[in-house]
């Protein structure tokens, strides 16, 4: 494979090992069916096709790949949740709805690599014995819509997609749905909702997976972009060899975004766990910028809980004993930053160097989320805009230290009682920030008056409650 | 232990198909599949709810409902579980609340509503709800029945930590005929919405915005003006919906709730009247999962201003010149004057015309009247109109049923009668309860032309300005007595407010005019209430047999099989597994 | 009582735009009926809410924006109602209920993009094209100007953190904007008019 050359800029580092975007920003590439199948494109699913549902299936379970949305729930278990003796039309749904901000792998594969999701969403299809299946494409892929909608006429015409497949009497068809610009869509029953037509409000849990009753009440599989392309590279390789690759429990490689404040953001592609975050930083990113140094790393998309770069993390050394490390210490694979209270979901490394105001950024997140929330469960809807009038409050100079007491005291006011999981993605930002970095925020208040008011409204009240003398 | 091991309770529920739950320390058994918040509810442990109504799906997103839970711990692979002495396996408690609403009990579980978990969400849930919320109880008319209000009394918190703008939305906006919404107030619990969609089956309300700025709306041009859109202010835990008729009218803590029954169809929709002094101010519907599950039409709930009417007669007339205006009599020198012109009648000439509308204690008392006068030209004015697939019958009278039952009637000789005296072969009448120029069809003209017309009625009408005596009746809030729907169920109609006036109860009415036209040897001529004649009832009909006042209760007893069904609790019963 | 527009009433009306020049009014055409019908049946039979959003779509790129006759017009072929229709019209960003300019700028401001310089971009191209930032509100998100040429409207995440900050104009993506690069655009789009 030495003759791939990527555009200047693109090119891999050293420590990279690029499976999934390999094609990506590769010269000469296009997302043509027949650049894809001159690369190799399609055996896999040939081979796939061939094999037994299950087998396929206990492939993906061998392989232990887990889902690269951000949960990291293990693709193959998930697929066995179709419940036993279902009757119904099972369908499966690819989440193209990328939007958690810091997150952009899934963009450069339906741009520019189509065929390799189409693949590996075909095979999953055959594995959950899915005849219809639905790609949901966020509204701000626009141009990715049209290349995908291309694809698959491509995929048709070649009789990977349609009805016998490639003469193994399966049929599938696959349409393209698109969003229409938000977060929530991203989670699974909100997704479904979506596509139904409704208001997308994830749904309530039980049931904990849309498998047992999902789109049209019917068992459904949702996956992620990646996730889809990883079961092609999981099928291409065998799942005992793909298990072996990388950290033992989040094995493969893993599609890294970083962005902020380092020398050289953009994507990269590691075997999981065989790097650290300083690594990352300092040899792949080229470090911070001329004159900065490194503050603080949000590690997987903006609703993981930032870490401060000068954090003390405990770590074990393979003899059990504790040592002292940073953030730079741990290794990027699925779980280890876990342990250090946050997450690396879906891969998104957003960056903070010493130049960055805290409570500004947290105030962003904040506007993000209150803008994002659905309104369809209290806790969310009526924290995430107090949470964002008071950061917005404290950013202004116009809060008192209590009121950052108050702002964590919301978010965990909210986090654990939501219908879905943003209620925990916009309250650990709040509660991360305000804890970490707290000081930087009580720089920011003044003790005031309780009674002096803040808003126009009280302003107005104050008129009538106190006297002029 | 004993070699002979005691059965678990886990079995013996199982047995039984229940499981074994403990609810704040206490075991209870419950059929499997039974709702947290209903199994809590059902056993005196107050689970606080917004978004969920047992009648409509589950929405689970107030999250009012939390409460904490917990299991037994996961075994190990090939462990055994062990029981403590009681024969339960500890409860492993989880960290988290979950809400009561969307999940079901299961096996050994455990429910704490006391503890820090569920005490702290329900504070939180009601600190945000309050966050935005106007707080203008003063001038909502929900304010004492406001589930905010309660929740807040009950598991809220005294100080409020919000001190930033409030987000605006609209206020007084009419959404439909009868309804008023304040987006404001509302809590987004989309009870209404569901409502609409799932039991009205018109998707006339939805959701709008996104985030906190979702509001409640109707489109334009298509507003909320089914006949059931007044459930949706009964529905509404907060003052978001209010009833355009009630709006401003009287505090609901002044008001005094009564149980009894609409009488505007056979359905016999249960409802609870409300009153303060002499005045009804509304009407609710009261949950009767037999007859009309939740709800009730909005005309039949508006149907209530003729009881505080100026039509109302509120003093016995007579008349006793045909050239001369009625006058105010007395009750019993009346009595006495009517029971001794209806002596005077020649029994083929008089006829009388009873009302459907009538309780069976007032139907028994006309039928004793008519035997004693030897009238056989007797039936009730019938009433059909179109069934509407919800809940009003195509029967709107309310006790057709017990007129049949009882005086043998249905109606269908009213054109006998009718014919009767327009060509002058009954030359006298008694109207008990209708106004005979409307639906019988009688014209005022020979009403006048009658020798003698005696007119038992509420409200003035037509017919009560030709008779020569009217002795003035009441209406169903101000009575008691009992009528049997279109199903062939027996219901009671309980007194909400006094006669108004010199009115006195139909039945009363009847009973002294029995009493003043012979001796009867009857104990219902002398009865002091409408129970005592039902004693009486029930020794005499057989479908009556052993029914008491006290055993058809505020809910009813299915005495009959008429074949009869309620479109609404069909599909009700239907949509249970 | 204070007079406050009627928000049941403002659910059919419709702000004008000078962005409305640029885009047909929406009109029910065959043509447009068999694309909407073609789009139904992608979904299974008695699905036919699961089209809303693709219809919506339809119109939106056709005619700018969702106005309250297509909002009856989707909520008949989808056999949904219009309220149902505009709960979904209402909750999007994407979906805009008044006409935006020919160039619909989208410049995100999401935290990656905001550290590299989203809201200075934002402030940047609003001068540019002549539009007050203030007018962006959180109820109206999209600004105007006065010649119906440009619109502009500071969006959350356009997922290409890396390469930021970012911009949309209309369906294409620009990465890694700075002043200069915004001046060549605007030139670029201008003169496209």
């Amino acid at each position: 494979m030495s003759e791939i050359t990527y555009k200047p800029g693109h090119e891999p580092h050293l420590r990279e090992t690029r499976r999934i975007f390999r094609n990506i920003d590769r010269v000469g590439y296009d997302p043509s069916i027949a650049c894809f199948i001159k690369d190799g494109g399609y055996e896999t699913l040939k081979k796939a096709i061939k094999m037994e549902p299950a087998a396929i299936i206990d492939e993906v379970k061998k392989s232990g790949l887990r889902g690269r949305g951000g949960a990291g729930f293990p693709t193959g278990v998930k697929w066995t949740f179709i419940p036993k003796g279902n009757t119904k039309p099972v369908y499966l749904v690819c989440n193209c709805d990328e939007s958690e901000p810091g997150t952009f792998k899934d963009r450069f594969i339906v741009h520019q690599d189509p065929h390799q999701l189409l693949e590996g969403m075909i095979i999953a299809c055959y594995a959950v014995q899915a005849h219809y299946a639905i790609i949901y494409m966020r509204e701000e892929f626009p141009e990715a819509a049209k290349i995908v909608q291309r694809a698959l006429a491509e995929a048709e015409k070649n009789n990977f997609l349609g009805k016998n497949i490639l003469g193994s009497g399966y049929d599938l068809n696959i349409i393209l749905h698109r969003g229409a610009g938000a977060y929530i869509c991203g989670e699974e029953t909100g997704l479904i909702n979506s596509i139904e037509g409704v208001r997308p409000y994830p749904r309530i849990k039980p049931p904990f997976f849309p498998a047992a009753i999902g789109l049209y009440g019917c068992p459904t599989i949702v996956n992620n972009v990646e996730s889809l392309c990883q079961v092609r590279q999981v099928l291409m390789r065998g799942g005992e060899a793909y298990a072996a690759d990388g950290a033992t429990r989040s094995p493969g490689t893993r599609i890294i975004g970083v962005s902020g404040d380092v020398q050289r953001p953009g994507y990269y592609e590691i075997i999981s766990g065989s790097i650290t975050y300083g690594d990352l930083l300092y040899e792949l990113c080229g470090g911070p910028k001329p004159g900065r140094s490194f503050k603080a790393i949000i590690p997987g998309g903006a609703s993981a809980k930032v870490m401060r770069c000068d954090e003390v993390l405990k770590g074990r050394n393979p003899d059990g004993s504790v040592r002292k490390m940073t953030i730079f210490d741990v290794p990027m694979d699925l779980d280890s930053i876990a342990q250090h209270g946050s997450m690396s979901g879906s891969g998104g490394v957003i960056v903070m160097d010493d130049s960055r105001s805290m409570p500004e950024m947290l105030r962003n997140l904040n506007r993000f989320f209150a803008w994002e929330s659905c309104g369809q469960c209290t806790p969310c809807r009526e924290g995430n805009p107090w949470m964002l009038k008071l950061s917005t409050r404290i950013c202004q100079g116009k809060a008192s230290p209590e009121d950052v007491d108050l702002l964590k005291s919301v978010a965990d006011n909210i986090c654990g009682r939501t219908v879905c999981a943003f209620g925990e993605a916009c309250a650990w930002p709040v509660q991360a920030f305000t804890t970490k970095f707290r000081e930087e925020f009580l720089a920011l208040t003044r003790p005031i008056n309780a009674f002096k008011p803040h808003n126009p409204e009280a302003a107005e009240a104050r008129k009538y409650l106190t006297r002029e003398d | 232990m004993s070699t002979e091991q005691q059965i678990l309770p886990k079995d013996a529920a199982a047995a039984e198909g229940k499981v074994n739950v403990q609810i704040n320390g206490t075991w209870y058994r419950f059929p499997k599949g039974t709702r947290i918040a209903d199994a809590c509810n059902s056993v005196g442990v107050h689970v606080p709810c917004f978004c969920y109504h047992p009648k409509l799906s589950v929405a689970g997103s107030c999250r009012m409902c939390l409460v904490e839970q917990g299991m037994p711990p996961r075994l190990a692979p090939g462990a055994t579980p062990t029981y403590n002495d009681d024969g339960y396996q500890t409860i492993q408690w989880m960290p988290r609340a979950i809400v009561a609403c969307a999940n079901t009990v299961a096996e050994n579980m455990g429910i704490r509503t006391n503890g820090t978990v569920c005490t702290e969400a329900r504070r939180a849930v009601l600190e945000f709800l309050l966050t935005n919320h106007p707080l203008d109880c003063p001038i909502c008319d929900q304010a004492g029945e406001c589930k905010l209000q309660e929740y807040t009394a009950d598991y809220g918190q005294l100080t409020h930590r919000f001190t930033e703008s409030k987000i605006k939305k609209g206020k007084n906006l009419s959404i439909g005929p009868r309804v008023n919404l304040d987006q404001e107030r509302c809590v987004l619990c989309r009870r209404c919405v569901r409502f609409m969609k799932e039991i009205v089956g018109e998707e006339v309300l939805g959701v709008v915005g996104r985030g906190g700025r979702n509001a409640i709306a109707c489109y334009p041009g298509k507003t909320l003006d089914s006949n059931y859109s007044m459930n949706v202010v009964d529905i509404c835990p907060v003052g978001a919906m209010t009833s355009k008729d009630f709006r401003f009218k009287m505090r609901v803590w002044f008001l005094k709730s009564t149980p009894t029954i609409d009488v505007n169809c056979g359905t016999g929709t249960n409802i609870n009247i409300w009153t303060r002094e002499q005045q009804v101010y509304r009407i609710t519907p009261r949950q009767n999962d037999a007859v009309n599950s939740c709800w009730m039409p909005d005309d039949h709930r508006l149907n209530y201003k003729y009881i505080n009417a100026p039509e109302r007669l509120l003093t016995p007339l007579i008349r006793t010149d045909q050239q001369t205006e009625q006058r105010p009599a007395a009750w019993e020198p009346l009595l006495r004057a009517v029971a001794e012109q209806l002596r005077r009648c020649k029994s083929s000439e008089l006829a009388i015309i009873a009302s459907a509308r009538l309780t069976n204690e007032e139907l028994y008392l006309t039928k004793h009247l008519a035997d004693l006068l030897g009238v056989k030209a007797l039936d009730i004015v019938p009433r059909v109109g179109e069934n509407d697939g919800m809940l009003i019958s195509a029967d709107r009278n309310p006790n057709t049923t017990g007129a049949k039952l009882i005086l043998g009637k249905d109606g269908s000789t009213l054109p006998d009668i009718v014919r009767g005296i327009k060509i002058g072969k009954i030359r006298s009448l008694i109207v008990l309860g209708e106004d005979v120029t409307a639906e019988a069809g009688i014209p005022a003209e020979q009403l006048r032309k009658l020798d003698y017309l005696l007119v038992m009625a509420h409200s003035e009408s037509p017919t009560t300005q030709e008779a020569d005596a009217v002795l003035p009746g009441v209406t169903f809030a101000e009575k008691h007595g009992t009528m049997i729907n279109v199903t062939g169920r027996i219901q009671r109609l309980n007194q909400a407010i006094d006669p108004l006036g010199e009115a006195r109860a139909d039945w009363d009415i009847l009973r002294a005019l029995l009493q003043e036209c012979g001796d009867v040897p009857l104990k219902a001529a002398r009865a002091t209430s409408s129970m005592e004649i039902l004693e009486e009832m029930a020794e005499q009909f057989e479908a009556l047999s052993g029914v008491t006042w006290a055993n058809i209760g505020n809910s009813g007893r299915q005495i009959l099989e008429t074949g009869v069904t309620i479109p609404l609790i069909e599909r009700e019963h239907a949509k249970q597994p | 009582m204070t007079e406050q527009p009627d928000a049941i009433a403002a659910l059919a009306e419709t702000k004008p735009s000078p962005g409305e020049k640029y885009y047909p009014p929406f009109k029910v055409t065959p043509e447009l009926t068999k694309k909407a019908k073609a789009y139904i049946a992608m979904y299974p039979k008695g699905r036919e809410q699961s089209a809303v959003l693709p219809l919506i779509h339809l119109v939106q790129e056709k005619h700018g924006y969702i106005c309250p006759q297509s909002v009856l017009w989707i909520a008949e072929m989808c056999q949904s109602t219009p309220i149902h229709v505009q709960g979904i019209v209402s909750f999007y960003p994407g979906i805009r209920t008044s006409c935006p300019g020919k160039w619909h700028i989208r410049v995100c401001h999401t935290i990656a993009c905001a550290l590299s310089g989203g809201e200075e971009l934002l402030s940047y191209v609003c001068e540019k094209i002549g539009i007050d930032p203030k007018a962006m509100t959180e109820e109206e998100p999209m600004a105007v100007s006065a010649d119906g040429l440009w619109s502009i409207e500071a969006v959350e995440c356009l997922a290409a953190c890396g390469f930021g900050p970012n911009l949309m104009v209309n369906d294409a993506l620009y990465s890694q904007m700075d002043q200069a690069k915004v001046d060549d655009l605007i030139e670029e789009y201008s003169k496209k008019a």
